[in-house]
């Protein structure tokens, strides 16, 4: 079970020039919440927004399309979208709110909707939930030490940052330059070494690039709900898809990279557990 | 001690009470038992109604993640389940009665089934009755005075009485913010020692938050009627937990080597006492009230894998 269960896999992307052209691959995240928000399946979404500091990402409730597009694109470090979730029920009112996270932070969502001892109606008010493919996630510091100090390049030069074919690229305004993903290893915070789930396992809906073409995404719908409003929006035409066997890479990789995932978190679990220390996986 | 409880849980359910359990392997034995019985017996009640009204069933499961759902459901196929309806009691200590006005939050929904379903023995402003009864079940919110010798008898009588006690709230598991009183204060000065009940007694379930949500309480009733015990495990398991603080995230969970930064803990701190600060939750000891719901939130601590796909449908 390297995917978790779910109920269609398919490569897509959003036929929007404007997404398109900001996202980090096919923009289905932003499309699918522009598309909840304009059907009014959502009332508002909260993203990882830009701030003045470079890659200094912050949890944004964002309540136009405008907004939702203008936090497209990865950002390698925290945005814990969670901590706005009240506000967006309790000040603006919300009822019906889209998000979108790592799989660790769609697991911390899942269990307050599971035991919500401490979250008073807020719990419900989650509409829509979408997950990114997750490998590791870095304090802001290490993307800092390895872009100055290993790319020669500085956080507010870079306009986009990626992982893919076993390097982390940077795009500034002179050139685009990878390093190899073993030079990048050992920066990653030390929560992500336990982590099992790659393919955001528990979210409504779940994407990433991996397995797709360049400027596309793979999709997994799992919950019906997910799985409602993802088909809804390809019916709309905000989104096109392709079968996942059409495509390269294709499935095969994905599940390289997922299988691996588990294996490395289980073996990191069981060196931590027989030193005495504890994990809740 | 999770036996005795799991018996008692099979009284409320009218199932036949077996004699303890002494290891666990019977320990798992019993519970397994008792949940395939459950099983069993929900079953023809599911069926029939299955049959009756397909389409509603359909669309009931649909909202199933809904705790009214979930709650409506229950209330309506067992309802004839239950010859011996359990006894639950509510005996207040010191705490803001936020738990209790959570709980009654719920009377929309869960109307039914505290009338039809559990009979309510004992309680301030609920029954009119001086004499404690027995009960099956006690729900004690708020935190115990040791300088008031009225509330540290009532507790005892309550552990006495009470098959089943239930710290119902974070002030009754944790202290929360009762742990700061120092005395010194009308009407009498010399209350200062404010403990949570497991510090006094054996506590058998724990239900932390302040207050405690209206759903989560829901979800709790729900579960104890259908004996539930995979819903319940995390509450038993918290049961003697007596001390929280947000600096426990520091303590358990950062210089553990959990932490992940999803902010859960920040969003579950009724007092925001937590804040993100470069991706780790940074701890205002001046505003936490030591409720102990980051700690419980965070998935880093415990994580109810099967429980969450269970109620995703996934
Ligand atoms: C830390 C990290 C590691 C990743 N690792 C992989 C990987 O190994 N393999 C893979 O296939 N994909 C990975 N992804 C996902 C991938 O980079 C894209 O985010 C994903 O494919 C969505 O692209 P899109 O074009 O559909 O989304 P877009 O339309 O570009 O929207 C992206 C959305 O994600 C939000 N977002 C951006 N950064 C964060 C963040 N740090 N935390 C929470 N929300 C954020 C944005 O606000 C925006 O709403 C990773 C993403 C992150 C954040
Ligand atoms: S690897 Fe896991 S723990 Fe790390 S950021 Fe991604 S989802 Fe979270
Ligand atoms: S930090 Fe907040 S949630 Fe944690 S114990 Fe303190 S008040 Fe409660
Ligand atoms: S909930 Fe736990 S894992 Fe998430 S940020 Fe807080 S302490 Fe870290």
């Amino acid at each position: 079970m390297a995917f978790g269960t779910y109920k269609e896999v398919v490569s897509a992307r959003a036929t929007d020039k404007a997404i398109q052209k900001v996202a980090q691959d096919g923009g289905i995240v932003s499309a699918l919440l522009c598309y909840a928000l304009e059907e009014n399946i959502i009332e508002g979404a909260i993203v990882a927004g830009d701030t003045e500091d470079a890659w200094k990402p912050e949890p944004t409730i964002a309540m136009t399309p405008e907004e939702i597009i203008a936090a497209a694109g990865t950002k390698y470090t925290f945005s814990p979208n969670a901590i706005r979730l009240k506000e967006a029920v309790r000040q603006y009112g919300l009822e019906k709110i889209g998000t979108v996270g790592t799989p660790c932070q769609i697991m911390g969502l899942r269990k307050m909707q599971s035991y919500p001892f401490s979250t008073r109606f807020v719990a419900d008010k989650l509409a829509l939930i979408i997950g990114i493919f997750c490998m590791e996630n870095f304090p802001r510091d290490s993307l800092k030490t390895f872009v100055e100090g290993k790319m020669y390049s500085s956080l507010d030069n870079v306009n986009k940052m990626d992982i893919g074919k076993g390097k982390f690229w940077i795009t500034d305004p002179e050139k685009e330059s990878g390093l190899a993903l073993k030079e990048t290893h050992g920066y990653e915070q030390a929560g992500c070494n336990i982590c099992l789930d790659y393919v955001a396992e528990l979210a409504d809906v779940s994407t990433g690039s991996v397995g797709s073409p360049d400027g596309w995404s793979t999709v997994f719908t799992r919950t019906d709900n997910g799985a409602d409003i993802f088909t809804a929006a390809v019916e709309a035409g905000v989104i096109e898809t392709k079968p996942m066997d059409d495509v390269k890479p294709g499935l095969e990789l994905l599940k390289k990279l997922a299988n691996g995932k588990k294996d490395k978190g289980r073996k990191e679990i069981e060196r931590r557990v027989n030193m005495g220390l504890p994990s809740p996986f | 001690m999770l036996d005795g409880l799991k018996n008692k849980l099979r009284k409320f359910l009218g199932l036949e009470a077996k004699p303890d359990a002494e290891d666990d392997e019977a320990k798992a034995k019993l519970k397994q038992e008792m949940k395939s019985e459950v099983e069993a017996q929900s079953k023809p009640a599911e069926e029939a109604k299955k049959a009756a009204d397909a389409a509603a069933e359909e669309e009931a499961k649909k909202q199933a993640e809904s705790s009214e759902q979930i709650s409506k459901e229950s209330s309506t196929q067992e309802v004839e389940k239950v010859a011996d309806k359990p006894k639950i009691g509510y005996i207040h200590m010191s705490g803001c009665t936020g738990d209790g006005m959570s709980l009654t939050e719920n009377y929309d929904i869960l109307s039914t089934l505290l009338t039809d379903m559990v009979d309510i023995v004992y309680g301030t402003t609920l029954v009119d009755l001086w004499e404690m009864p027995e009960m099956d079940l006690a729900l004690v919110e708020g935190s115990v005075c040791l300088q008031d010798e009225h509330s540290v008898k009532e507790l005892m009588e309550v552990r006495e009485k009470s098959g089943l006690v239930c710290a119902f709230g974070s002030c009754a598991m944790t202290g929360c913010f009762t742990r700061y009183a120092r005395g010194g204060q009308l009407a009498q000065p010399k209350h200062e020692s404010f403990v949570p009940i497991s510090d006094l007694i054996k506590v058998d379930c724990a239900i932390p938050g302040c207050p405690a949500s209206p759903e989560i309480i829901a979800k709790v009733v729900v579960a104890l009627i259908n004996g539930d015990m995979d819903y319940l495990q995390p509450m038993l398991d918290m049961a003697a937990c007596n001390l929280a603080c947000g600096c426990d995230l520091q303590t358990n969970v950062v210089s553990k080597a959990l932490c992940c930064g999803c902010g859960t803990c920040v969003l579950a701190c009724p007092t925001r006492a937590l804040e993100m600060v470069e991706g780790r939750p940074s701890h205002n000891k001046n505003r936490c009230i030591k409720c102990g719901a980051c700690t419980t939130h965070c998935p880093r601590t415990w994580f109810p894998e099967e429980q969450i796909k269970k109620d995703l449908g996934l």
